[in-house]
């Protein structure tokens, strides 16, 4: 059996640069088990209430003999922005790739357990990737415009959904949210890869909007941007929460401790796979962690 | 290796510090009371002189700790003791202030006698210092249940007050050519009064630093 990197981030690139999402096949050689009659956990309302997003029960990942992820419930709450933070290794960029089946992508990558998306499940027969992708959309953690104009950048989802409306307006209006009209609007014929590194971000997390996705998946968005531009996409993303469900996996504490409404700690022991350990309003965990090992990773004396 | 083993030091040096602080409050109010009560004038200006110091320490206990956030972002149990040093040290510094307050009566009541022997302001001296002790002796031991009895203890000190206050209110009406004298005493008792306050504010930063909870232990009755 292959084994295959844990995460993308352990290959130091991520899958999108080969692959765009809108474009990827659904691979069909995924075995997925559909864990019918799992009790559906107490613990794993949104910690501060409201209805779930997206939820996980009893989630685990393997990739060949490779476990990444054991045994996760969770939920994500909907128009909040969820930090998903924890060591290397622990399986955060799986489980973010989880949530729009981008590890449909990987082979061997076998997912148990249950993914609800509006309560319904996400892995069940019939339920077709590609339109998922639409509805949850990702952004990487580097910044993968496609080699075309800013403006063609934008419209390529809607192109390919086969959208009939006013093509300008979408885009600018796409543009607008992800705070960069001003910046492109006289250059939107321009290359998208002429732009610096935080504008060639901001195009991508255009691109994810304007197709009108429900979620907003990032992994480490801003690992390869300097503080200025770190800072912008920080602005963007509260100003896009309440709008949309939007789960962030980062490295950088203060940085989930300033964007996320909510925390999730995940870690991961020697060949045990990554879990869940604590779940809950980020102000609490940053301030007041109640698990011991969340108190370890943030201060900075684990992990 | 243990991480972040730098940044353990100076949190440990830096509590060192505000214990350092503590101990100068201390006695600054033990010596402030002797002093009144011995008529050592020499010595309240000398509590004057050496209140200057607990400012000091003050400043600089506060820009440690503002070092400390700018340049380590502390988290959790780091960020908490952090805070509640920042705290801890801006309810000492007052509290120095209001021994000095006591030392500079002494001064105003200059030759002069007391009005009568004191007894139950270096009683409630004592017990004000006793608590600031022990809200320290919580501070350093992390222990919640002895920074709650510190502000239970607050209840004596408030008796106490009330004691001083009706014998004080007495002299006064039988004699009102005491009332400067008494108000002297009156104003050392409110400045002691408010001492104890202000080491149950200690006492609930100690349980801040603990717990994690911000609450008001009890209503104080002044």
């Amino acid at each position: 059996m292959v084994q295959v990197p844990r995460t993308a981030t352990d290959t130091g690139e991520s899958p999108s640069m080969t692959t765009t999402w809108a474009e990827a096949p659904a691979m069909t050689n995924i075995r997925v088990s559909v864990g019918e009659d799992l009790p559906r956990r107490r613990d794993s309302a949104p910690p501060d209430g409201g209805p779930a997003k997206l939820q996980t029960i009893g989630l685990s990942v393997r990739y060949g003999n490779v476990v990444a992820l054991r045994d996760i419930s969770m939920d994500i709450a909907a128009d909040r922005v969820t930090a998903i933070i924890g060591p290397s290794g622990c399986g955060k960029s799986t489980l973010l790739r989880c949530f729009n089946r981008m590890n449909d992508l990987v082979p061997d990558a076998l997912v148990e357990g249950k993914l609800l998306f509006n309560g319904e499940d996400l892995y069940a027969p019939g339920v077709d990737p590609t339109e998922i992708r639409f509805r949850i959309g990702m952004v990487f953690q580097r910044p993968n415009p496609f080699p075309k104009s800013v403006y063609d950048n934008v419209a390529f989802g809607l192109r390919i959904n086969g959208f009939k409306g006013n093509m300008d307006d979408m885009v600018q209006n796409a543009l607008e949210r992800a705070a960069l009209w001003d910046e492109v609007k006289d250059r939107l014929k321009k290359g998208g890869l002429t732009l610096s590194g935080g504008q060639q971000q901001r195009l991508c997390i255009a691109r994810a909007l304007a197709i009108e996705p429900e979620v907003i998946l990032m992994d480490e968005p801003c690992s390869a941007l300097d503080p200025i531009a770190t800072l912008a996409i920080e602005d963007l993303i509260r100003s896009l929460a309440g709008t949309y469900t939007i789960i962030i996996v980062t490295h950088n504490m203060q940085q989930a401790a300033r964007v996320s409404d909510e925390t999730a700690f995940l870690t991961a022991g020697p060949d045990q796979g990554g879990y869940l350990v604590e779940h809950g309003n980020t102000r609490q965990i940053f301030t007041n962690p109640r698990d011991e090992r969340t108190e370890a990773y943030i201060t900075g004396r684990f992990g | 290796m243990r991480v972040r083993s730098g940044l353990d030091r100076q949190l440990q040096m830096l509590e060192d510090e505000v214990l350092m602080m503590g101990g100068m409050v201390e006695k600054s109010i033990a010596r402030a009371v002797d002093a009144l009560s011995r008529r050592d004038l020499e010595e309240s200006e000398q509590v004057i002189k050496e209140d200057d110091l607990i400012d000091r320490k003050r400043f600089d206990i506060e820009e440690r700790c503002i070092d400390l956030i700018a340049t380590q972002q502390p988290m959790a149990t780091d960020l908490r003791i952090l805070i509640a040093m920042l705290h801890i040290t801006v309810e000492l510094e007052r509290m120095g202030d209001y021994a000095e307050g006591i030392a500079r009566i002494s001064l105003l009541m200059g030759e002069e006698a007391t009005l009568k022997p004191l007894i139950d302001i270096p009683r409630m001296a004592e017990k004000a210092q006793g608590m600031l002790h022990k809200a320290l002796d919580a501070m350093v031991n992390r222990d919640t249940v002895s920074a709650q009895q510190v502000c239970s203890e607050d209840d004596d000190v408030d008796d106490l007050y009330d004691q001083i206050y009706r014998e004080l209110l007495l002299f006064m009406i039988e004699d009102p050519k005491t009332i400067r004298r008494a108000t002297y005493l009156l104003w050392v008792s409110h400045d002691l009064e408010r001492i104890a306050d202000r080491a149950t504010n200690i006492a609930e930063r100690v349980i801040y630093l603990v717990t994690g909870k911000m609450e008001e232990t009890g209503a104080s009755k002044y």
